[in-house]
């Protein structure tokens, strides 16, 4: 039995094709998932990602909690109400047991946002952690979560509810605020565009989401989400990287923070007794054809395997993620295995797509970032 | 969408018209709308003999990829190279462009195909 949203009655009304995720009922697209890419890449667009989980962290030993539970430091986020930090959990092993985002409001009050396939085992791992430092740890399913996203979501946000706009019109990115008890606005997503996240009480979600669309907000599914957080370069937890491999290998070297010699996280020994063999990186293909999760990969230093790929509707070329053997340098070449063929393709840089702007030009199409795409319907 | 009285259907989703002494196949509306936008159509080996039931082109949503089988026993004559720029079209109109043409080995085989009227029973 699935688990479904506040707004799942909602996303039917509205003809949304349903898929399972996570064990979750989630809507895969309302329509056309282009359109909804387009959407979110021109003007703004709305995803439920209620599935996720927030978690609060509340005791006076939270921060020391935090900074042996995370392989990122929230020492950088401590005293700056409302900042967020992106971290990955390890297993002792060096294994990555979920991607987070960890929000510091008080030195005894702090919000963790897991994905909703792991939340289950995220918080009995975290609640068996928790013991020795006297931290609480308490799920809130009470809250439900929209991702408003897009060069005009800010804007509609505060159109939709202008009493929040005091409160976050100066928001840096990676940053969020409190406008009530219990509604965080953050400015932070997973498209590659600025746009806010909004945690709200799930009572008050339908008619939040109503509003936005009232106000031309394109509602967005899982679909449109997926190719817009590859376009992107940000990892799916469960294809990009997993308990089976280490952030090092998983282009998340960023966000391990070895910097304090005397903070010892669950898996640095692990990750520094290991030096990386594989790297995560970007892959465009040079001809026509699309990657896919698991295909082969060929590379100067040997063979590796795709773990995110699509076709790129910003690009109109496809693009993925792949974990090859260290040494690749960005504008190699590299072939992937499509049905049979090795099909040529060449390592990037992600993000391959940032603020609307294509930043990795499609072969024979010059990087004007206009979608040669039919969008059909 | 009604479906047209003016060929023959697969259960696996094609339709096949015939084109002079050949036949031309496609997929139907409801597989379109099953499988989303389309982004790729290809894989159409030209010149392939191919046994019914065999892989005969690859249509790609943004999601997944899927198989297109040829209807009946035959060699693969003709791409809609069409579809090469605007795999889209077919969500527009999937009975008005077709994948690939076909010459049928024993075109009576295309007489034991499903009418429209059973196409739609069965779907």
């Amino acid at each position: 039995m699935s688990a479904q949203t506040p707004l799942f009655e909602t996303h039917v009304a509205l003809g949304a094709k349903i898929v399972d995720f996570g064990g979750w009922d989630m809507p895969l697209s309302y329509g056309s998932q282009l359109e909804e890419h387009h959407a979110v890449r021109q003007a703004a667009g709305v995803f439920d990602v209620s599935h996720m989980l927030n978690l609060d962290i509340a005791g006076d030993r939270a921060q020391d909690f935090l900074r042996h539970l995370l392989a990122n430091d929230v020492a950088k986020i401590a005293g700056h109400p409302g900042k967020a930090l992106y971290s990955c959990m390890l297993r002792p092993d060096g294994g990555v047991i979920d991607d987070l985002i960890t929000y510091f409001f008080a030195p005894d009050r702090w919000r963790m946002v897991v994905n909703a396939g792991t939340a289950d085992k995220d918080t009995r791992w975290i609640r068996e952690q928790a013991v020795a430092y006297g931290v609480t740890v308490t799920p809130r399913r009470d809250l439900a979560m929209l991702a408003v996203q897009g060069p005009k979501a800010r804007e509609t946000v505060w159109a939709v509810h202008p009493e929040w706009k005091p409160a976050t019109q100066d928001l840096k990115p990676f940053t969020g605020a409190l406008v009530d008890e219990n509604t965080l606005v953050a400015r932070t997503g997973y498209t590659g565009e600025d746009g806010f996240e909004i945690v709200l009480p799930a009572v008050a979600v339908k008619a939040f989401w109503d509003a936005l669309l009232a106000a031309g907000v394109h509602p967005c599914g899982l679909g449109a989400r997926d190719t817009l957080r590859l376009e992107a370069g940000m990892n799916l937890y469960g294809n990009d990287m997993d308990e089976t491999v280490h952030p090092l290998e998983s282009g998340l070297a960023w966000t391990v923070s070895l910097k304090d010699a005397e903070r010892h996280f669950i898996g640095r020994e692990a990750l520094e007794s290991a030096p990386a063999s594989r790297e995560l990186v970007g892959l465009k293909l040079l001809e026509r054809g699309i990657m896919r999760g698991h295909m082969k990969v060929r590379t100067a230093q040997g063979e590796g395997q795709v773990t995110s790929g699509t076709m790129a509707p910003t690009i109109g070329v496809s693009i993925g993620l792949a974990r090859v053997p260290v040494g690749s340098t960005p504008g190699d070449g590299a072939e992937i295995e499509i049905r049979g063929k090795w099909v040529p393709a060449q390592i990037v840089r992600p993000p391959f797509v940032r603020n609307g702007k294509v930043l990795v030009s499609a072969p024979g199409n010059p990087a004007s970032g206009a979608p040669t795409l039919h969008t059909g319907h | 969408m009604s479906i047209p009285n003016d060929r023959k259907y697969t259960t696996s989703h094609e339709w096949v018209k015939a084109d002079g002494d050949c036949f031309l196949v496609g997929i139907t509306d409801d597989a379109q709308d099953q499988l989303g936008d389309l982004v790729f159509v290809g894989d159409v080996q030209i010149g392939a003999k191919v046994a019914a039931g065999d892989n005969a082109a690859v249509v790609e949503s943004v999601k997944a990829a899927s198989d297109i089988y040829a209807p009946v026993a035959g060699e693969i004559l003709a791409f809609n190279e069409a579809l090469n720029d605007q795999p889209g079209l077919i969500n527009e109109a999937a009975y008005d462009h077709w994948i690939f043409k076909i010459r049928a080995d024993n075109p009576a085989d295309v007489d034991g195909l499903l009418d429209a009227a059973a196409y739609e029973a069965q779907a």
